[in-house]
């Protein structure tokens, strides 16, 4: 399992914060996110995919060392299909044209070509061995307290019972006579206090366990195909939406079909290079027996790749762990895409979940929570804000005047029940 | 408990307020009595009561025995004493506890396998699409939820619905997973029906059949077929046999309209009605907005013409002639009744006060006499922008009727011979001929396609009977309905939700249909089923188009010039020919004089007389087994589940029915009558209605259907066609002579509205006269100005300073807010049943109904406006849709106890279902009743199976528990909105799921929302564009510019209780020049 650890947390969010949704903010630089986000479905450094390889392309024909080529190509696909017989016998081979990248400056292309270099330079080296991870110490101080606070209750008792004694001792001495001490177990306070105590403690618990019921924080099931999102979301950093590209559109996320796995897998045919993945209890797995069970799915011959037909596939039966109850609206394009809100706020750090378990709550109070503190992009000073809030004259007005410093989902109906029920 | 309902019911805080100022709460609507049920009719009815039956009524507040038990020794002698009771309660909080916390099930989310590129599960898309029932055709888009069509929308790009529906369009959705529906094709062996278990077997077996008639004819018998690829591909098909014929059998026939159409214009065709051209509207027993033709169509026109602007405040003049009150007849300016057998002559008479030629027989009633020649007067000044529609069946009066138009000049203006009408193309005497060859052996093989003969046709039995005597008998319809059951083969045809194919409403028009679903069950269309069996005998099945889809195709394709004008067409749904100017035809009246005579010696009625109609929720009856529209309240009766005999106050009292008594009124037991003519009888229910004419029953077919439709229609009201007679050329829909007698039963009639009582609180509907709105423009403008001085003297803000309670705070952004013509509704409930449709309302069955426990949304109020002494003299019926109506200080909200429902920023009044305890104190303190409670789990929403029938509640129908609660039907639920157990308040919530999704729509295109993208389901559905919602805020939205526009009509329902809802109304005004002078103090 992946530690908790709340600084870890915070870098992590900070970081895939960065990386993960780049694609709005990206930089020429940035080679590999722009692999990753255009090139990386069809397209390996090291492999020939639906297209060819990419890491030696600049020294192979008809290139020869000349980027403008390439850009040419990348820039008018249509054009050069007709006409240059090199890229039709791509085609023919492939058996697919290339998307035209019209958006691709000359800056990013040369990034893409060198970052497939680079990469394919690495991939030819031998790889050093990567140890599993070490899970640090729990944090297990609240048992540490409970057990000196039960000696102390006990260590109290035994005083108060060893005071009286003495009590009795000293008033039997001086001739005092008192009746005879109640044994703690008849004493009528003790009784009292204690069903008192074991009433309020079992009230306490029911009604916790009450709240909790059908809620399961932390759930990660066996899934039927271990499916590391470290290895494909964090290392290999494919944008969340590259396969749940549904919770752009839709309220549902939903789990990507067997021909997106396929965009990859069809060449990625085995995990060799990443680190050495372990499942909840700690057993190795291997990666590439987990790729071989998708091949199943798929309907998919590694050895006779050519023939695959993708109508044949079987779905992939999950294992559902974020679940709502059936009278809760919610919407993964209002948050995803209206409110800028990222994956990670509610999923967690994804990127270092081996199989995924649950990161929030997911209760109401969760909920209301971030709908109260979460502020709308409301054009404040620049004009990133949805056009849909235009129509808030008070606030944009109550802003202006300094009357608000910003408006909250709340301000604008966000914790009012007929947003997710109905 | 009774305590508990009378204090609950006086909390009302508005009325407290105002309870001193009853200037505005007393006094009648200006003159004339609005009233909705006879108890009204004498205000003092309900007080006037004698002591002993007030105690009566009052003791029978319960209509069955509470389940509570007697006892008469001490408590723990009781069945089931308090210790038991306590220890049952902690034995099954802790068991349901335990239960629910051991293990948290194991849900599977399955993905596609291959995801086509434009499909996103959750996201609905919407496919254009065409419902086709018989003859019936209405262009629509079907909204599909994860592969599921679930809503039922109006068609915008239609010329002449533009967007319109009808209840029975919305409803046929619900068709599609019938599980009454035949799964599969079938053979009678022995008197049973077994599974053929393919299509090639039964290919092979029928083709064998086909083979062994030697000869003899085959006769394609179906209902009207609008589709030009099946009229094609039948023609082929009757090439291949020799002798054959295509029959064509309407269950409610026209007939004699096509047949005098054939003899005034040479063309045995419909022609187009534009009622939107008509200044003057006659119709002569014509349900034109419910029933006729082309309901949709014809109420979009009619509306054109009732929506009045203020500035200039004009609209049509509506006549209507008819024996009983029909829908259409409820929305009349003026309306006349006379006898069934009378139709002729009123025609008659009025093509002679128009100067036409004609003797007419004499007409008894005088007023009848002198409307007549009214109408006449009007419709000559109108200067050809006239019509007159009839509803008769009879080739002489719509001889006469044409000769009317003809002399009115509406030809070329209002009715359009350029664009003739394909609804209905049946004529009676080919089906009676049918009948005659079945009879005499003549006929080898008859296949069946949407027609039900066995039921609907005039003389059943006699089919019957010719139906045994055919070799080779198929039936493709859906259900095994009374036809089918008598057939050798059963083919079913897919549902048209499943189907490819197109349909031609009228000339130059086509719609298209396209598949939404993969067919359900092992169906196929009955046009492929023609093309295989139209194969010679040497080569089966190796046609060159073996399937309709393919053959509907290659037709389109080859006649639109390629797939991508064929996919635009798809897309759009509907492809139109330019327009055209209207054309008059060239009218022959040479056959007139014929008719004239005809109708002159027709025979009088006997006493009594009976009239069919078709009622507008179940038609004809095909849609019978539909438990939506079985629970339809009837427009003018509110009755729901059943039909019953309509009969005259004067009649009521001829056969000592006490109708204005409280007991008629309180309970549902209504006298049933029997009516006789000849051998036929019929025992039915009464309901005593106003404005009948005197000597008339009125019966609605399309009830009494066998059990194989299912338990929606089984044991529901009496079969009423066999009271259709054949003239000798025509079917007629009415017998003119009965006898009629009470039979000593009862039987219960489970009415809606006439349990919602708005408690004596006044200005609910306002109603008033052209003339006096052209006079006092400003009466009700004036009402407001005066509340105002009355409640805000001071500040004169009504809405901040008539209340203790504060202002809801709303920062702006959106408001929802709806306006409501009711000088446009026509009370169709095609609002009603979309709402059903769009918010997953349950169906509750008869038997709930019965004890108000009707959970409709919105419904349709029908309130009469009459003389206070005569009622039975109609001035008027207004209907009025009442939903919430989201009032912004509503007093629901503030009487709930955990706050289940309050308002919000958008001025929605909003209900979290799973909040709701069920005090039902919100109910009861609301003053349109227009919440309703979930007493018994409707929808099967519970998960603990007992719940769903549990003795407290009594037990439900089995419409409820096994239709609407099957796997399959509940296939056509909205995803989008909670399915609500037991036990919680529940009420219209304004559309939010629509709202939020329109307003999601607009966010993900990073732009404003535009007026127009969030519509509520039953302003989508209206026919007649009365029902404007919008955002308020939005000064150019079309709800911002109704209210402002329509100053003076607009109204707010009992609006002095201060409830400030965010619905409007805009008053009925009909087209009379009566002045009615407002009451003075």
């Amino acid at each position: 399992m992946i530690p908790c650890n709340p600084i870890n947390r915070k870098f992590a969010l900070v970081f895939f914060a960065l990386t993960l949704f780049s694609f709005q903010i990206i930089s020429a630089q940035d080679g590999k996110a722009l692999f990753n986000n255009n090139c990386a479905s069809c397209h390996s450094p090291s492999k020939d995919m639906t297209g060819p390889k990419l890491g030696d392309v600049l020294e192979r024909e008809p290139y020869n060392g000349d980027i403008n080529k390439i850009v040419n190509w990348v820039h008018n696909v249509d054009k050069l299909l007709a006409t240059d017989p090199y890229y039709k016998g791509l085609m023919a081979k492939y058996g697919a044209r290339m998307t035209q990248f019209a958006n691709l400056s000359d800056k990013d292309i040369a990034a893409i070509i060198g970052y497939t270099q680079k990469a394919y330079a690495d991939a030819q080296k031998p790889q050093p061995p990567t140890d599993g991870e070490t899970a640090p110490e729990g944090n297990r101080n609240w048992i540490i307290f409970g057990v000196i606070s039960l000696i102390m209750a006990v260590i109290a008792l035994i005083l108060m019972q060893v005071n009286s004694n003495l009590k009795k001792l000293s008033d039997d001495k001086e001739g005092i006579l008192r009746p005879e001490p109640v044994p703690f177990y008849k004493n009528k306070v003790y009784i009292t206090l204690g069903t008192l105590l074991l009433f309020i403690l079992t009230g306490y618990y029911i009604t916790k366990g009450a709240i909790g019921l059908g809620r399961q924080k932390s759930y990660e099931p066996r899934q039927p195909i271990y499916y590391s999102h470290r290895v494909h979301a964090g290392i290999n950093q494919i944008s969340c939406l590259y396969c749940h590209g549904n919770a752009w559109e839709s309220r549902h996320a939903a789990v990507p079909s067997v021909n997106v796995c396929m965009n990859c897998h069809k060449a990625i045919q085995s995990y060799e290079k990443g680190p050495k993945l372990y499942d909840a209890v700690g057993n190795e797995i291997n990666g590439t027996v987990e790729i071989q069970k998708l091949y199943k799915y798929a309907g998919f011959d590694p050895a006779n790749a050519a023939k695959w037909n993708p109508s044949m596939a079987k779905p992939v039966e999950w294992i559902r762990i974020h679940s709502l109850p059936d009278h809760v609206f919610f919407s993964h394009a209002q948050h995803v895409r209206a409110g800028n809100v990222q994956c990670q706020t509610c999923h967690g750090s994804i990127t270092e979940m081996d199989e995924v378990k649950q990161f929030a709550e997911l209760s109401m109070g969760w909920c209301i929570n971030c709908h109260r503190e979460t502020k709308v992009n409301f054009d404040y000073n620049d004009s990133t804000g949805n056009k849909f809030y235009s129509i808030y004259e008070k606030f944009h007005n109550d802003f202006k005047a300094g009357k608000m410093d910003s408006i909250r989902v709340k301000d604008i109906g966000g914790i009012e029940c007929q947003r997710c029920h109905y | 408990m009774l305590l508990f309902a009378a204090v609950a019911s006086h909390t009302c805080t508005a009325t407290i307020l105002f309870s001193n100022k009853t200037k505005f709460l007393s006094g009648k609507c200006m003159g004339k009595k609005i009233w909705q049920k006879f108890g009204e009719l004498t205000n003092e009815a309900a007080v006037s009561l004698s002591a002993g039956k007030a105690e009566q009524l009052a003791g029978d507040e319960f209509k069955d025995e509470l389940p509570f038990e007697d006892i008469d020794g001490g408590i723990m002698d009781a069945a089931t004493p308090r210790r038991d009771f306590l220890k049952y309660l902690g034995f099954s909080t802790a068991a349901a506890a335990l239960a629910a916390g051991c293990k948290i099930p194991s849900r599977r989310v399955v993905p596609f396998a291959n995801k086509p590129p434009d499909v996103f599960p959750g996201v609905a898309k919407y496919y254009a699409t065409t419902y086709v029932q018989d003859g019936d055709v209405l262009p629509i888009i079907a909204k599909v939820r994860d592969g599921r069509p679930i809503k039922i929308e109006g068609n915008d790009l239609c010329s002449f619905t533009k967007g319109g529906t009808s209840p029975r369009a919305q409803a046929s959705v619900l068709d599609l997973y019938d599980m009454y529906r035949l799964p599969h094709p079938k053979r009678k062996v022995g008197g049973k029906f077994e599974e053929i278990p393919t299509f090639d077997q039964l290919d092979k077996m029928v083709g064998d059949a086909f083979a062994g008639l030697s000869g003899a004819p085959v006769i394609l018998l179906t209902s009207t077929i609008t589709s030009p690829t099946t009229k094609q591909l039948i023609s082929e098909f009757l090439a291949k046999y020799p002798g054959s014929k295509h029959v064509q059998y309407d269950a409610v026939s026209y007939s004699g309209m096509l047949q005098a159409n054939e003899a005034s214009f040479g063309n045995r065709a419909i022609p187009s009605y534009r009622f939107e051209n008509a200044k003057v509207i006659v119709g002569l027993g014509a349900d034109f907005l419910g029933t006729w033709l082309s309901p949709v169509e014809f109420a979009r026109g009619y509306s054109v013409g009732r929506k009045i602007d203020e500035k200039n405040p004009q609209m049509s003049k509506h006549y209507q002639f008819e024996s009983f009150l029909s829908m259409t007849g409820a929305c009349a300016d003026e309306r006349f009744t006379h006898r069934p057998s009378e139709a002729g002559a009123v025609a008659l008479a009025l093509y002679a006060a128009l100067g036409g030629s004609a003797s007419p027989p004499a007409i008894a009633d005088a007023k009848l006499r002198q409307a007549i020649n009214k109408v006449a007067n009007d419709l000559k000044n109108a200067n050809g922008a006239a019509v007159v529609v009839s509803r008769s069946n009879d080739v002489n009066v719509q001889t006469i009727v044409n000769a009317i138009n003809s002399q009115i000049g509406a030809y070329g203006k209002t009715i359009d011979w350029s664009r003739t009408l394909n609804y209905r193309q049946g004529i009676d005497k080919d089906m009676v001929d049918l009948v005659a060859a079945m009879q005499n052996g003549q006929v080898g093989a008859i296949l069946i396609y949407g027609a039900n003969p066995a039921y609907d046709y005039f003389d059943a039995e006699r089919f019957k009977s010719a139906l045994k005597k055919v070799r080779l008998t198929v039936s493709f319809n859906e259900k095994l309905d009374e036809t089918s059951e008598l057939c050798q083969y059963l083919v079913p045809n897919h549902h048209y939700l499943e189907s490819w194919g197109d349909a031609e409403p009228k000339a130059g028009y086509t719609s298209f249909i396209q598949p939404t679903i993969f067919p359900l069950f092992k169906t196929r269309y009955f046009q492929t089923s023609l093309l295989k069996w139209g194969q010679p005998a040497a080569q089966p099945g190796g046609s060159a188009t073996p399937d309709y889809e393919t053959y509907f195709k290659n037709y389109w394709t080859g006649k639109l010039g390629g797939a991508n004008a064929f996919d635009a067409a798809l897309q759009n749904g509907v492809i139109e020919s330019a327009a055209t100017s209207a054309s008059g035809g060239s009218f022959n009246g040479g056959s007139v004089t014929a008719a004239a005579s005809a109708i002159g010696s027709a025979r009088k009625g006997g006493k009594d007389e009976i009239v069919l109609y078709q009622k507008v929720s179940i038609g004809t009856g095909k849609q019978a087994g539909n438990p939506w529209l079985q629970e339809i309240p009837d427009p003018i009766s509110k009755a729901t589940w059943d039909n019953y005999a309509l009969i005259s106050m004067a009649k009521a009292k001829e056969l000592g029915i006490d109708y204005d008594t409280v007991d008629y009124e309180y309970y549902p037991a209504k006298p049933v009558i029997s009516i006789k003519a000849g051998n036929k009888e019929l025992k039915l229910p009464v309901l005593v209605t106003p404005g009948m004419n005197a000597n008339t029953i009125a019966v609605a077919v399309g009830y009494g259907r066998t059990k194989n439709l299912g338990k929606a229609a089984e044991g529901v009201g009496q079969n009423a066609y066999p009271f259709a007679t054949f003239n000798g050329t025509n079917v007629v829909y009415f017998t003119s002579d009965v006898t009629i007698s009470k039979t000593g039963d009862s039987q219960k009639i489970a009415q809606m509205q006439i349990q919602n009582s708005y408690e004596g609180r006044k200005e609910v509907v306002r109603e008033t006269t052209l003339g006096t709105f052209r006079k006092y423009p400003n009466q009700y403008k004036e009402y407001r100005e005066e509340l105002t001085k009355e409640f805000a003297p001071q500040t004169s803000d009504f809405r901040r300073d008539a209340t203790i309670y504060p202002d809801f705070l709303q920062p702006g952004g959106l408001k929802w807010g709806m306006s409501i013509d009711m000088n446009s509704c026509i009370g169709c409930n095609a609002c009603v049943v979309a709402c059903h449709a769009e918010n997953n309302v349950p169906v509750v069955g008869k038997r709930e109904v019965l004890r108000y426990h009707d959970m409709h949304w919105l419904r349709i109020d029908r309130y009469f406006v009459s003389d206070e002494k005569n009622p039975d003299e109609l001035a008027a019926v207004v209907f009025q849709p009442m939903l919430c109506q989201h009032c912004d200080n509503a007093p629901c909200e503030n009487v709930c106890p955990v706050s289940a429902t309050n308002h919000n920023i958008e001025g929605i009044n909003q209900m979290a279902y799973n909040r709701c305890v069920g005090t039902r104190y919100c109910a009861n303190n609301c003053p349109y009743k227009v919440r309703r409670f979930n007493w018994a789990d409707y929808t099967g929403a519970d998960s603990f199976p007992n719940n769903q029938d549990q003795w407290i509640v009594g037990k439900l129908d089995d419409v409820v528990t096994e239709q609407m609660m099957d796997p399959v039907t509940r296939m056509v639920l909205n995803p989008d909105v909670t399915v609500r157990s037991r036990g919680v308040m529940e009420k219209c919530s304004f559309c939010v799921q629509r709202l939020q999704d329109a307003k999601l729509t607009a966010k993900k295109e990073d732009r404003v929302l535009k007026d127009g993208e969030a519509k509520t389901a039953c302003m989508q559905a209206c026919p007649t564009d009365a029902i404007v919602f919008g955002n308020v805020h939005d000064k150019e939205s079309r709800i911002a510019k109704m209210r402002e526009e329509n100053e003076q009509r607009t109204f707010y329902v009992i609006e002095h209780l201060h409830t400030l809802p965010n619905i409007n109304y805009l008053a009925k005004v009909r087209n009379t020049d009566e002045i009615i002078e407002p009451e003075k103090g």
